[in-house]
């Protein structure tokens, strides 16, 4: 069982504290404890200002937790070196249009992936392994290679990352809220290549979003969270459609259906 | 007028500026009567806010009306001055809820005086904050939201709090017609239904009498309206009763639509769904064809070549050939 644990959270805890002469404590994550295991896909779902980010960019180590410890492979993430860490642990965010400098055509990212690994690749050697891995997502590398971000959409941005993780080739890959600012019809192009990581590339993916349907649709297991609390984790069929915690049963009927009607 | 509230016709209006000439709006006709609930979805960049900027007359800088109609209520949007637009026909009339609504509230004055402010300018009589703020509570009590809500500074409310004020405020002169952009968009689930409910609300009080409803969310427009229109890139390409349109798609660009969402159904799991390939054409240079016939699975020569006609097909106003759009298709 431990064998096949990628990640453990154990009563992860992170306040937010403001002010030098009168402090206020904002609580981001309470007690936040799970574990995602390998070739897995684990949801974290809740409202906005639960506390999801707060979670996924403790386990990037974007910011040091309160208390509580982070365990991947079994060590302590604050152990490893940081290079060492992000070699192993990735991430893709909500905003494509951020995560590419304006200035650079998007071979710049890819390239730079590189300057992560630790054997040292020649300039046609990244080449070939970027066409190869676009190639693997489904892209056309003549189409995409040379371009300006203004000149992609959203879709084939966020697709683009994760190309940009595949040379990586982390053993986790935090999704946070990636799928939520592009179109339906391109979102599932997004969500299938995750769900390949998955299947294909045995690579363990925490996907973090808002959207229930989402989830129910890539993840395994998912842990809904409500102010910092985890309320409730086990699989995605259990929680979604035999919810125990008012919450979470709450938070399903709010969700519009499409193939019927509320009363209201 | 035949008891439309809303009128278009053949409306085009196109984005000007150094990058060329964009064709946001293309030629879309629509009717709104009254007690109608009209939904108009589609992707990013299709056009809907630019459509919902049209029809109520107030276009950002580099949109320019082009030609054709918008008749609401007996006023031609485009051919009355703007003083007599924003003083008769908006609020009135019409009241646009733009998707950008969270700025539209002041910053410095608490909702009441906001409100104060807004009943001074529309009526141009002298109301004193007192008796602004008790035909607001008036107001606000009918639907059911709470009075506090008055006392406090926009930045003291929710985000699902101020989107349901700010309905409020813009239905407070009654108009007949309420047009929102997006107005679900970037709340949670649970204020997403609780806006919706203020919305269906409102119009059996009686508030307002029509609404459009701008949106990219199909599951939330099924909830809220019952004739729902598909957009895509500038054009209109299916309108229906929406238990139609989403049930039972007839155009191609619908049917891939409803093919990639994902319901929140235990069956959803159970199959890869499938995207739409290929990319939103740019409209600066729309294809001379079809629009969606790059991405269309039944497209063939002609297609490409000449724009397909507007036709009805099972109750339905599609743009696409009849061939591809029958029964056994």
């Amino acid at each position: 069982m431990t064998e096949n644990r990628l990640l453990e959270v154990n009563d992860l805890t992170k306040m937010y504290t403001s002010g030098y002469v009168r402090t206020v404590q904002v609580t981001g994550a309470k007690k936040v404890s799970f574990n995602v295991e390998r070739s897995e896909v684990f949801c974290l779902a809740g409202e906005s200002g639960s506390g999801k980010t707060t979670v996924g960019n403790a386990i990037l180590r974007l910011i040091k937790p309160t208390s509580g410890k982070i365990l991947l492979d079994g060590k302590d993430a604050y152990s490893y070196d940081k290079k060492a860490y992000w070699r192993k642990v990735q991430a893709i965010f909500q905003d494509p249009y951020s995560s590419f400098n304006f200035f650079y055509n998007v071979d710049k990212p890819l390239n730079d992936a590189f300057d992560l690994l630790e054997q040292p690749t020649s300039k046609d050697e990244r080449k070939k392994i970027i066409r190869s891995t676009l190639e693997t997502i489904g892209m056309n590398p003549d189409e995409i290679m040379g371009r300006y971000p203004h000149q992609l959409s959203g879709g084939q941005m966020q697709r683009l990352l994760i190309a940009r993780s595949l040379i990586i080739h982390p053993n986790l890959l935090v999704a946070d809220e990636s799928t939520s600012m592009i179109d339906a019809s391109t979102r599932v192009a997004v969500l299938n290549e995750l769900l390949r990581l998955k299947q294909v590339e045995k690579m363990s993916v925490l996907f973090i979003t808002h959207d229930l349907s989402q989830a129910y649709y890539i993840g395994d297991r998912i842990a809904i969270m409500k102010n910092g609390e985890i309320v409730e984790q086990g699989t995605v069929k259990d929680v979604i459609f035999h919810s125990q915690h008012p919450y979470t049963k709450d938070l399903v009927a709010s969700v519009p259906p499409i193939h019927e009607r509320w009363k209201i | 007028m035949n008891g439309n509230l809303l009128v278009v016709k053949d409306l085009k209006g196109y984005y000007r500026g150094t990058f060329g000439v964009i064709r946001a709006v293309d030629g879309v006709s629509l009717q709104v009567g009254e007690s109608d609930r009209v939904g108009i979805a589609g992707e990013s960049g299709c056009g809907k806010t630019s459509f919902a900027q049209l029809i109520t007359g107030t276009t950002t800088p580099l949109l320019h009306y082009e030609s054709g109609e918008v008749i609401a209520d007996g006023f031609n949007i485009w051919k009355i001055p703007p003083e007599t637009l924003r003083k008769e026909v908006k609020c009135k009339r019409l009241s646009y809820v733009p998707q950008a609504m969270l700025n539209s509230l002041n910053p410095v004055r608490r909702i009441r005086e906001f409100i104060a402010d807004m009943l001074r300018d529309r009526t141009g009589r002298k109301y004193s904050v007192e008796e602004a703020s008790e035909i607001a509570a008036e107001h606000f009590e009918k639907l059911g939201l709470d009075k506090r809500v008055l006392d406090v500074y926009p930045h003291e409310l929710s985000g699902g709090m101020m989107q349901r004020a700010i309905i409020a405020i813009s239905t407070m002169a009654s108009p007949k017609l309420l047009i929102t952009d997006e107005p679900t968009s970037a709340l949670d689930v649970t204020s997403q239904r609780r806006m919706i409910e203020l919305m269906m609300d409102i119009q059996r009080k009686g508030i307002i009498k029509s609404l459009v409803c701008i949106s990219h969310d199909l599951a939330a427009l099924n909830q809220l309206c019952d004739r729902i229109v598909i957009m895509y890139a500038g054009e209109f390409v299916e309108e229906g009763k929406a238990d139609d349109v989403i049930n039972n798609p007839v155009h191609p660009y619908t049917r891939a639509l409803m093919n990639s969402l994902l319901p929140l159904e235990p069956q959803t799991k159970d199959k890869l769904l499938s995207c739409i390939g290929g990319v939103v054409p740019d409209l600066r240079n729309p294809p001379p064809g079809c629009r969606f016939g790059p991405r269309c699975e039944k497209c063939t020569k002609r297609c490409l070549e000449t724009e397909p006609p507007t036709i009805e097909v099972r109750g339905r106003i599609v743009k696409c050939y009849p061939e591809s759009v029958s029964e056994t298709a």
